[in-house]
């Protein structure tokens, strides 16, 4: 019998296909389910108002991470602003018996670090979150559906979704990656080149010889910034370093179901034939560090490049677009982006908190101290990770070159909490999200990478990592 | 269950701006409590200063658009963040629909869970709409029928949104997609139970422990 050639997508979709709905939407069954404080408890109000119960509780699991306080010490009650929704989130979890992993508990941190942290998504599962970044999970081979709150209900209901089956897209990395290059400069790269509606619609599978060569965490970086991209989702074929990587964490298979798991998550990769909608090349070997300069995205550079002159586009909407961001951020056209004066560094967020990237940022800064006027704050995805962090010293330096060690949340990603960037500071970020007032009222962000992040604090301006190692 | 909706009539807003973020529609300070009124947080980034005075020049602060009904947008509205807080500020100001070129796909999902008309529109509808929305001023009604998808101007042109028929109805019925859902209960069943048959490895037993009260 011949099978038509399938992408790792199709596999995983066709694999969780319930029912082929009315309106040509699928209805998918979803393994796994994350809550986080801020988009669940009107979904919880939802199903007690109609009088439902959480289906499966055991599939889902609940943390505290938008809201929380990341001062070291917190507890739940840190963040005044914070008390009323990590209450309902904790009343609602142990009302449901949904296992709450909550600012008192060793495995707290970001939904999207600690899931695959704790084995809890696994390659070729479905897994949903009330969070645009849950496309994170990609980066093992999971299908991360980020959901609004009333299709967290509808999950918490049902263990189901209603979605429109995306299209498939691919992105391929070729070429050499450079020294000082991060899996965060490849994806900003490609926001660049593709824009921030460039994934509409589509499952983004990344692939090539750059995406195989990456470690798991960084390929969580990568599937991370899917939503930036417009993408449902991001995902990257499961292989062995994928099926280490899951080996022996909390909620992950053992013994012999992990061995059959492996069988069944090696299939898991697009066939040699399989069709793609929509298919973008990357070159790797021209990718330099890469900064934000505006207010979206796909506002990205080089870091040899300038800030570019609105008056150079023909488009008048793209023109008025770029102006208007140069104005938000306060700088001016074809000024050089290195060199940019920071107020603020911020090392966390979902895109780039693992001990990974709190490794390399520890080996730009060691032995060395920020500038005077900087800011600058460490904030581990979890509190797994800050543990591993402190039992390998990153802490010590980190407070040494005068970083700021906090504990597990989202932190200056979001700002809902009590980090936020002053009005009209800039902000040097490891996160997702450049938009205006992203960071607080005002608040001007420059996406980067970890290290350049970590460059950047030292120099107390934008600066080229590469040359800060060598100097 | 969502209040049904077959027609809107009302003055339109114009946002002429691509990429419109859900940040940008609802910041996250109106996102720490679970009740606020989300509508009074509706584009509060660029609709008030920063000592929370409205600024007049802002659309939705002007006179006949601060009780607009009809928001027409650009490409891409609602693209970032999944909060449905974006939708909610949108339906609890007053707006019944968003007509746009297109839609940032989480966005347009939460549209529809809350009865906000998500309408897609050809770029020159975009641009025929907003001259007619630039000629009266918000001083006239466009009026929304669901039932035929299309949005008349004040002048009694008619033009046609794309929306899926099936979706359309369920607008007009007020469908609670979760009752729908459980229609189907049984299918999901039997694909839980041979999922778990098939991949046990999926359901581990550490899993199974849930949290005791």
């Amino acid at each position: 019998m011949a099978v038509e050639p399938s992408t790792a997508f199709d596999k995983i979709w066709n694999a969780h296909l319930v029912a082929r709905l009315d309106d040509g939407r699928d209805l998918v069954f979803v393994d796994r389910h994350v809550l986080q404080e801020t988009t669940s408890a009107v979904a919880f109000a939802g199903l007690k108002r109609s009088g439902r119960n959480v289906r499966h509780p055991e599939l889902t699991i609940a943390t505290q991470d938008h809201i929380v306080s990341t001062d070291p010490g917190r507890d739940e009650d840190s963040y005044p602003g914070g008390r009323e929704l990590l209450t309902l989130m904790r009343s609602n979890a142990y009302a449901s018996r949904i296992k709450h992993f909550g600012v008192d508990d060793p495995r707290q941190g970001i939904v999207h670090v600690i899931a695959p942290e704790l084995g809890f998504a696994l390659p070729g599962s479905i897994l949903a979150c009330g969070d645009s970044h849950t496309s994170t999970v990609g980066g093992l081979g999971a299908l991360g559906m980020g959901v609004g709150t009333s299709e967290v209900e509808h999950v918490l209901a049902t263990q189901t979704l209603a979605l429109t089956r995306p299209r498939n897209m691919r992105v391929r990395f070729e070429g050499k990656v450079g020294t000082g290059i991060a899996a965060k400069d490849l994806i900003l790269r490609a926001m660049g080149e593709l824009g921030v509606a460039g994934g509409r619609g589509c499952a983004v599978e990344y692939a090539g010889p750059a995406i195989e060569a990456l470690s798991v965490e960084a390929r969580l970086t990568i599937c991370n910034m899917s939503i930036e991209l417009g993408a449902r989702l991001g995902l990257i074929a499961p292989d062995e370093k994928t099926f280490a990587y899951v080996k022996g964490r909390e909620f992950a298979p053992t013994g012999e179901a992990y061995d059959r798991a492996v069988e069944t998550w090696r299939r898991l990769r697009s066939d040699e034939n399989a069709v793609f909608e929509r298919n973008i090349l990357i070159d790797c070997s021209r990718i330099a560090p890469q900064v934000t300069w505006g207010t979206t995205p796909e506002h990205v550079a080089g870091i040899e490049d300038r800030v570019p002159d609105p008056a150079g586009f023909s488009d008048a909407r793209r023109r008025d677009g770029i102006a208007q961001a140069i104005n938000y951020m306060g700088l001016e056209p074809g000024m050089p982006l290195a060199g940019i004066p920071i107020d603020v560094a911020f090392i966390g967020s979902c895109t780039n908190s693992r001990i990974s990237d709190l490794e390399a940022a520890a080996q730009v800064v060691k032995g060395r101290r920020i500038a005077p006027n900087v800011r600058g704050l460490v904030v581990p995805g979890s509190m797994s990770v800050k543990r591993e962090a402190e039992a390998r010293g990153l802490h010590e330096i980190f407070r040494a070159a005068g970083f700021e060690w906090r504990e597990a949340g989202c932190s200056m990603c979001v700002s809902i909490n009590e980090d936020v960037v002053a009005p009209g500071s800039r902000c040097i970020a490891t996160s997702n999200r450049n938009f205006e007032n992203r960071q607080g009222p005002r608040s001007r962000t420059h996406l980067a990478s970890p290290v350049m992040v970590a460059a950047a604090a030292l120099a107390g301006h934008i600066t080229d990592v590469r040359q800060e190692r060598q100097g | 269950m969502t209040k049904p909706v077959r027609d809107i009539a009302g003055v339109m807003a114009v946002m002429p701006i691509a990429n419109v973020n859900t940040d940008a529609i609802i910041p996250s300070v109106w996102l720490r409590t679970a009740t606020a009124d989300m509508g009074k947080g509706l584009f509060g980034g660029q609709r008030y200063d920063e000592q929370g005075n409205e600024k007049p020049d802002f659309v939705l602060n002007r006179p006949p658009f601060r009780e607009a009904k009809i928001l027409l947008a650009d490409e891409n509205f609602g693209c970032g963040s999944s909060r449905e807080a974006a939708v909610w500020a949108l339906v609890q100001f007053g707006i019944g629909c968003v007509l746009a070129p297109s839609f940032a796909d989480i966005f347009y999902e939460n549209a529809f869970r809350n009865g906000l008309v998500a309408g897609l529109i050809e770029p020159a509808t975009y641009q025929a709409l907003k001259a007619a929305a630039e000629a009266h001023e918000g001083s006239a009604e466009f009026r929304i029928d669901l039932p035929s998808a299309s949005v008349i101007t004040p002048g009694g042109e008619l033009h046609p949104f794309r929306i899926p028929a099936s979706r359309a109805q369920a607008l007009m019925r007020g469908d609670d997609e979760i009752a729908m859902t459980l229609q189907h209960q049984p299918a999901i069943e039997a694909h839980y139970a041979a999922a778990k048959a098939e991949s046990d490895w999926l359901f581990p037993a550490t899993l199974q422990r849930t949290q005791s009260p």
